[in-house]
């Protein structure tokens, strides 16, 4: 199957339109709560809570011995949960950093989970096979009713993002004022932090324990290139997000062998090496060229400026002088001269170089300038 | 005990200590998900070391994913400096898209050869001592045991030549700069024998347990002590207990070592966590609370000593004046009271020449703020101790 029947296919085959609509939805929840982790400086919780959800998907298997998803997100909501909030006492309450604290975490929650999954794995119960998809994800593994429940859980993500936008970005931006305002951060925090918890939870089934934090951190990151504003970012984010879903789902699904998780987090990634470098303010390549520019031009003043110098010196400003007396330490190249004839600011007769009017004009605005700038 | 477990019992403990001594400074220089970045991320390195090897425990393979591991530490440095993202955010980034490109590399070439993502994630030390390594036909011990084993005579050896070296880059990066000591050999160094351990560890026991090995004795042992030397010991104690311990663990439950070892691991952490002398949870509360008291005491001796009118001084008021909602100010009187401080005489509390001398100390230090008029008041007032 090639890409063209894929499109054709995602709106007939079920399988393929639940997948592509789950991890479309998947992504663009990740992406707009995943905004709000990369400027809060939490990009690594997201590793940290994935793997810290694995116990709680395990322990809930073994409280009801079902498999319903449902069940199972709920466990790993609230083991991931815990972790969080164990992770924010290591660091509140002793001088272990946030980096140990978060690594402790993951490791120590991620073993104990192996741990309960190996133990299920022994129990003479025919259903537990099947509990490993979180590890690594299992998008075919994705029914209608999980898209509805993403659906819903996007649905109220939304309605509190818009809610409480006003108290969510000042506790991003200011916290210090917020809370002199009044607002009670603590609150707010939890509430922002729940939140990210339930994304990444809710994308365990789909990418799995090791990738989710990609998921979270990708559009985010790709998003926040293009602007400064909160919103568009979040809006771009949730774009980023939602196109990784769909493009990851069509190449997984047009190739063999391809599992879906990493697939969706490889072109995640390719988003955001475009971001970084084509992005027109702070991306690499832009940051470049305004760089070489940049040189260019004060090759160009020094030249100028230099020019002017010597021209100040007679009383005709258009007296010709050697291009010889011109080094590269003033900035001269042969370019730079080209483009001062260019600019109609320097003449040019044989092997000697004369000012013109308005190019002593503004080499005398260029030194005011610079002499203003000075002060 | 069988042959077999004492030579499980004894990998793990040799891991234990391999990983305990890196994790030990990855823990103080602030970089414990590096490690996890790490691990996750040598992944292709190992893919294309054992399409090349065709065997798992090969040196070349070793050195390539070692070499992942280094490639990981440039790239999250290069895109950090780039300045786009944060320095967290860069981490996050990088590995995960490292160990997608290695789990599409096994999906892709890998189906029928024997390199199961699972089996790297989480490892089987179960299945370790049947892997023998046999020289000119003999048999020589299992094969993880040879390479855990080189691998921690090399750390052991660096670690004795670097330690200084070492000491001084982590906790003065300026003076070991200063001094001649290249912080950036010292920085790569340390990453190279991480990825090195991680690798040797990782066929062992897995991805996620070299993490848990290199961050949790060591973090564990930094809520006992301040010193370098006693905190690679405790680190490297702790390893070798909850190894051997969680060996035996998983043998009564029949689960994974390496999911027990781990477990112990976070078992011995929450305790240290809760119940460690100076900096665990229940000292730390203890002292907040201490401190809240008397601070509350300090204050309220300042009023006392602001204020000669009586009405000012009924205990009645004392309540509302200084605002003790939280603190009963029943206890801040008794507290006082049983110091000598104040003394009360119809319910009118007066300072005593013991307490109106505290207090005027008190003022100089909170003036001031020079430890020196302290020194002496140290030892009977709380507070100041820090």
């Amino acid at each position: 199957m090639d890409i063209q029947d894929y499109f054709s296919l995602v709106f007939t085959d079920y399988t393929l339109r639940t997948i592509t609509l789950g991890t479309a939805i998947l992504g663009a929840v990740t992406g707009m709560l995943g905004s709000f982790a990369v400027l809060r400086k939490q990009s690594l919780l997201g590793d940290a809570i994935s793997h810290a959800a694995l116990p709680g998907i395990a322990i809930s298997f073994l409280i009801t011995g079902a498999k319903d998803s449902n069940t199972l997100l709920l466990g790993a909501l609230v083991s991931g949960l815990i972790g969080t909030f164990w992770i924010r006492g290591i660091v509140t309450k002793t001088h272990l950093k946030s980096d140990t604290a978060l690594g402790l975490i993951l490791s120590l929650f991620f073993g104990f989970g192996m741990l309960l999954l190996t133990f299920i794995q022994k129990q003479p119960n025919a259903n537990q096979a099947g509990l490993d998809k979180y590890l690594f994800g299992q998008a075919a593994t994705l029914v209608e009713s999980d898209v509805w429940m993403m659906a819903i859980v996007t649905g109220i993500c939304l309605f509190v993002l818009l809610l409480f936008w006003k108290e969510f970005k000042i506790l991003l931006f200011d916290k210090d004022y917020a809370k002199t305002l009044g607002f009670n951060t603590k609150a707010i925090d939890i509430l922002i932090t729940s939140f990210i918890v339930l994304a990444i939870v809710l994308g365990l089934q789909t990418v799995g324990v090791v990738l989710m934090s990609a998921m979270l951190l990708a559009p985010a990151a790709a998003a926040r290139q293009w602007t400064n504003s909160l919103a568009t970012m979040v809006f771009l984010a949730a774009i980023f997000g939602a196109f990784s879903g769909v493009f990851g789902t069509a190449i997984s699904a047009s190739q063999n062998n391809l599992s879906t998780g990493p697939v969706i987090v490889l072109v995640a990634a390719v988003f955001v090496l475009i971001s970084f470098i084509f992005s027109p303010s702070r991306g690499l390549l832009f940051k470049q060229i305004r760089f070489i520019k940049n040189r260019r031009d004060l090759e160009l003043h020094k030249t100028l400026a230099f020019m002017y110098n010597i021209a100040e010196t007679h009383d005709d400003i258009s007296h010709p002088h050697e291009i010889k007396i011109l080094n590269s330490f003033q900035g001269y190249t042969k370019g730079t001269l080209k483009k001062l004839v260019e600019k109609d600011y320097v003449t040019l007769k044989g092997s000697t170089w004369s000012l013109t009017d308005e190019g002593f004009k503004s080499a005398l605005n260029l030194y005011n300038q610079l002499t203003r700038n000075d002060e | 005990m069988s042959n077999a477990q004492i030579e499980i019992q004894l990998i793990a403990s040799l891991v234990a200590i391999a990983c305990a001594i890196p994790g030990t400074f990855l823990v103080l220089r602030k970089m414990a998900m590096i490690s996890d970045a790490i691990s996750h991320s040598i992944l292709p390195g190992i893919v294309v070391g054992f399409f090349i090897t065709q065997d798992l425990n090969s040196p070349l393979l070793i050195l390539l994913a070692a070499l992942t591991g280094v490639i990981t530490v440039v790239l999250v440095e290069y895109i950090q400096k780039t300045g786009l993202v944060k320095e967290d955010t860069a981490i996050g980034l990088v590995f995960p898209v490292l160990f997608s490109i290695g789990v599409l590399m096994i999906a892709k070439k890998a189906n029928d050869v024997h390199l199961d993502i699972d089996a790297v994630l989480v490892g089987e030390l179960a299945l370790a001592p049947f892997d023998r390594l046999l020289i000119s036909g003999v048999d020589v011990g299992p094969k993880s045991l040879w390479v855990i084993g080189s691998i921690l005579i090399i750390t052991i050896v660096l670690l004795l030549a670097f330690f200084k070296e070492l000491k001084l880059s982590t906790f003065d990066k300026g003076l070991a700069a200063s001094l001649g000591f290249s912080p950036v050999i010292i920085h790569y160094g340390l990453m190279t024998v991480s990825s090195i351990t991680t690798v040797g560890a990782f066929d062992a026991v897995g991805a996620i347990l070299v993490v848990a090995l290199m961050i949790a004795p060591a973090a564990t042992a930094y809520l006992l002590t301040t010193d370098l030397k006693k905190m690679l010991i405790f680190s490297i104690v702790f390893g070798i207990f909850s190894a051997i311990s969680g060996y035996w663990l998983a043998h009564g439950l029949d689960a994974s070592i390496a999911g027990s070892i781990s477990t112990v691991l976070g078992l011995l952490f929450l305790l240290v966590y809760l119940f460690a002398p100076n900096k665990g949870v229940i000292a730390v509360l203890y002292r907040e609370k201490q401190q809240r008291i008397e601070v509350s005491l300090l204050t309220f001796l300042l009023h006392l000593k602001n204020h000669d009118e009586e009405n000012e001084r009924h205990v009645n008021h004392l309540n509302e004046h200084i605002n003790w909602q939280k603190v009963r100010s029943k206890t801040v009187l008794e507290l006082a009271l049983k110091n000598n401080m104040i003394v009360i005489n119809h319910k009118i509390v007066s300072l005593t020449s013991k307490g109106d001398e505290f207090t005027t100390k008190a003022i100089d230090y909170i003036i001031t703020n020079e430890d020196a008029q302290i020194e002496d008041m140290k030892d009977d007032f709380f507070l100041f101790r820090g």
